[in-house]
């Protein structure tokens, strides 16, 4: 059929499965949502409040439910708020594609009215991007972005649509929905190889993230582990892909990791690393880090093995199929002695944790915890209420914890917990601190107008906590511009917005206040105030090693 | 530390080169030279490409262009297995005194005058980028006054061509 180049936009996402998209229009994108006025009833667009929030709440979706997110925007300013949202994707991994207008071809180099060489700015934090040519060429290369956005290693994808191509007319043939390129297979003898290594080791760790969870080898990474008797440790992006309570799973490793975890992975012979990127987060001095072990690194993104650490045995490929070959090689294992290890290390942590009973953020999310269901999204910001989310909230489920690991984006949550509310239809929460919270409240606006039920959990200690730790402990507690200072009632600006609020400064009271938060519709903050001082630990200082870790305050 | 040469070929399209010189830049590769020509279909364009490193460094600059979408086929180009050279043209001042010396230099090269006025003299030399590099380290003896030269074409000897190979 014959269709303007903005109904083919449309149509093409519809045809690719999308069904909600995110943005906000402007004057080189309205015959795109002329369209979506159009085809309103097979496709929903959400209209934030900021293209910032638009782009993380399409990455916050994309990250819910493993497909790809979908933000639009103008041409100019519109596009260069997606930046943040769109190098967050980036280096998380997430599949995303932005869409953006800009001026006609024959005014493009022009420096016309809200012009701006958005796939030049993009380069460096996008797989690839797009400006279409022609409107023959336009549905193809929607296609081709959302196949390259989910093939391999994901990643965000833009498509820059001038605005005469939106309004240009061709012939539209529908296309069934790309699927991801196949990915890349290891060859059988070097997997053998790497199982006859594993299979020496004594003191084995499995060690996971973002892309075991991309790759959906969550039940293989249990099987691996049960048959090689080995306990296992995530990254911060491998968050939720083992239900917490899992007796092999010792949490998160890294700068404010868990303690038996980092102990384990530091004491152990062999790490079979899978779908990690040993960011300096993880490894702290990489001279020193885990020079006791052997490290088995299996990702589908080649250049991660050997980009950081040198590995033993590098397998190239997709992370579950190069599990499952890998188990047909491995004979079950038992290490009663590494595990004795293990849980002496586990009993340390048990008894140096932080056990007070007041309004401690140990407590406030530990009392969170009992509200979470199995399916309940958590997003957050990024700072000290980030790492306690990372180290004390309890999953399920996989793709629950919704959270910036490599870009560390304050203001992010906001538009996450959007997005992966209406992914999940669940009731969904954001743990946040009042410094990130306010890079993006503005967002309020848009759970509102949606009704998205959210609990906004607000650890309120009127600090920029994680800068303010640095300034404490590196800084001769120099607290250069993280007092925050502000008088803001955020009871009333919930209230202001159209949501609601309500203040805790006791433990006590945060049942009361949690009821209240899951039974409102709406947005509902939880105002909780939490002390300036409190610190995220453990912590490995920056460049150091486990023989550095700081595990009490005072240390 | 080692020397290698790579080469790349890229869909010929707008902003290719925009592409793999801004990742180099983002990165921080050393590239020592780089030329990028059309090859002999429209469809691809030819990148060959110096560097100095490591091998773990050889190997990252390999994956990481492996990921750029506009990379069709990457091939490390060892010199025992492949023909390379450099184009350089390079101006020096004509004076009495050093004329003889520098047509003498340029002979034993077998470096040719393409420009010879009052002033100056550009010659050119065609060879291998050590041969080149001697070459213009001899004309340091007499006063240079501008220095051009390629980057590497390089091709693999015997009947292997690059598209048959892919990382």
């Amino acid at each position: 059929m014959m269709l303007s180049g903005a109904d083919i936009v449309v149509r093409t996402l519809i045809e690719q499965g999308c069904n909600v998209v995110f943005g906000y229009p402007g004057g080189q994108i309205l015959n795109v949502y002329d369209s979506l006025y159009k085809y309103s009833d097979e496709i929903t667009h959400i209209l934030t409040a900021h293209e910032q929030g638009a782009a993380h709440a399409a990455d916050g979706y994309a990250r819910a439910t493993g497909k790809v997110g979908v933000v639009i925007s103008t041409s100019g300013p519109g596009a260069t708020n997606l930046i943040t949202g769109i190098a967050t994707a980036y280096l998380d991994s997430v599949p995303l594609v932005a869409i953006t207008g800009n001026v006609a071809s024959t005014l493009i180099g022009s420096d016309s009215f809200q012009e701006i060489d958005i796939t030049g700015i993009t380069l460096p934090i996008t797989k690839h991007n797009y400006v279409v040519g022609s409107v023959e060429e336009l549905a193809d290369t929607i296609r081709s972005a959302f196949k390259l956005a989910m093939s391999g290693r994901p990643g965000p994808v833009l498509v820059d649509i001038p605005k005469n191509i939106q309004m240009g007319k061709c012939e539209y043939e529908p296309a069934p929905p790309a699927a991801a390129e196949e990915r890349l297979r290891e060859k059988d003898e070097r997997i053998e190889k790497t199982a006859s290594c594993i299979l020496s080791s004594e003191r084995p760790f499995i060690y996971f993230g973002g892309g075991l969870i991309s790759s959906h080898a969550e039940e293989e990474l249990l099987q691996l582990a049960e048959l090689l008797d080995a306990p296992v440790g995530c990254s911060l992006m491998g968050i939720s892909g083992v239900p917490s309570d899992h007796p092999r799973f010792l949490g998160m490793q890294g700068m404010h990791g868990h303690y038996a975890c980092s102990m384990a992975m530091h004491k152990a012979d062999c790490i079979i690393a899978l779908g990690v990127r040993f960011n300096d987060r993880v490894t702290g001095n990489r001279e020193k880090f885990a020079t006791n072990a052997k490290i088995i690194h299996i990702d589908v993104d080649g250049s991660e093995l050997s980009k950081i650490v040198t590995p033993a045995h590098a397998l190239r490929g997709d992370v579950k199929e190069t599990v499952v070959k890998l188990i047909e090689k491995l004979s079950p294992k038992k290490h009663p002695e590494w595990w004795k290890k293990i849980d002496s290390l586990k009993n340390e942590e048990k008894t140096s944790g932080d056990n007070r009973d007041s309004l401690t953020p140990r407590r406030v999310i530990e009392t969170l915890n009992k509200y979470l269901k199995p399916n309940t999204p958590v997003a957050t910001d990024v700072g000290q209420h980030q790492m306690w989310s990372a180290q004390y909230l309890s999953f399920k489920r996989s793709r629950r914890f919704i959270s910036s690991g490599g870009l560390g984006t304050m203001g992010f949550g906001m538009g996450a917990a959007i997005g992966a509310q209406i992914a999940t239809g669940e009731h969904a929460v954001l743990v946040t601190g009042d410094g990130s919270f306010g890079m993006c409240l503005q967002e309020v606006a848009t759970a509102v107008t949606n009704n998205i039920p959210l609990v906004i959990l607000l650890m309120n200690n009127g600090v920029l906590g994680m800068v303010r730790q640095w300034q404490t402990l590196f800084f001769d507690k120099h607290y250069s511009n993280t007092v925050l200072d502000r008088k803001t009632d955020f009871v009333q600006l919930m209230k202001a917005f159209g949501g609601d609020a309500t203040r805790v400064t006791d433990i006590k009271d945060l049942d009361a206040a949690l009821d209240a938060a899951f039974s409102y519709s709406g947005p509902y903050l939880i105002d909780c105030a939490i002390d300036k001082d409190e610190f995220v630990l453990p912590m490995l200082p920056p460049g150091g090693s486990m023989d550095d870790i700081i595990v009490k305050a005072g240390d | 530390m080692q020397k290698f040469t790579i080469a790349v070929l890229v869909y010929n399209r707008f902003g290719v080169l925009n592409r793999v010189t801004s990742m180099f830049r983002r990165r921080r590769f050393n590239i020592s030279s780089l030329s990028v020509s059309e090859t002999e279909t429209e469809q691809y364009s030819r990148i060959t490409l110096t560097s100095y490193g490591s091998e773990q460094e050889k190997h990252q600059l390999i994956e990481q262009l492996n990921k750029l979408e506009d990379v069709c086929f990457i091939k490390e180009l060892k010199d025992s297995e492949t023909v390379g050279f450099e184009l350089l043209l390079i101006k020096v001042k004509n004076e009495p005194e050093t004329r003889s010396q520098i047509r003498d230099a340029a002979d034993s090269y077998g470096a040719e005058t393409v420009d010879f006025t009052r002033d100056a003299v550009i010659l050119k030399l065609t060879g291998s980028t050590r041969r080149i590099n001697a070459f213009i380290d001899l004309m340091r003896d007499y006063s240079i006054l501008e220095i051009c030269r390629t980057g590497v074409a390089s091709l693999e000897r015997g009947n292997t061509t690059i598209s048959k190979v892919n990382i």
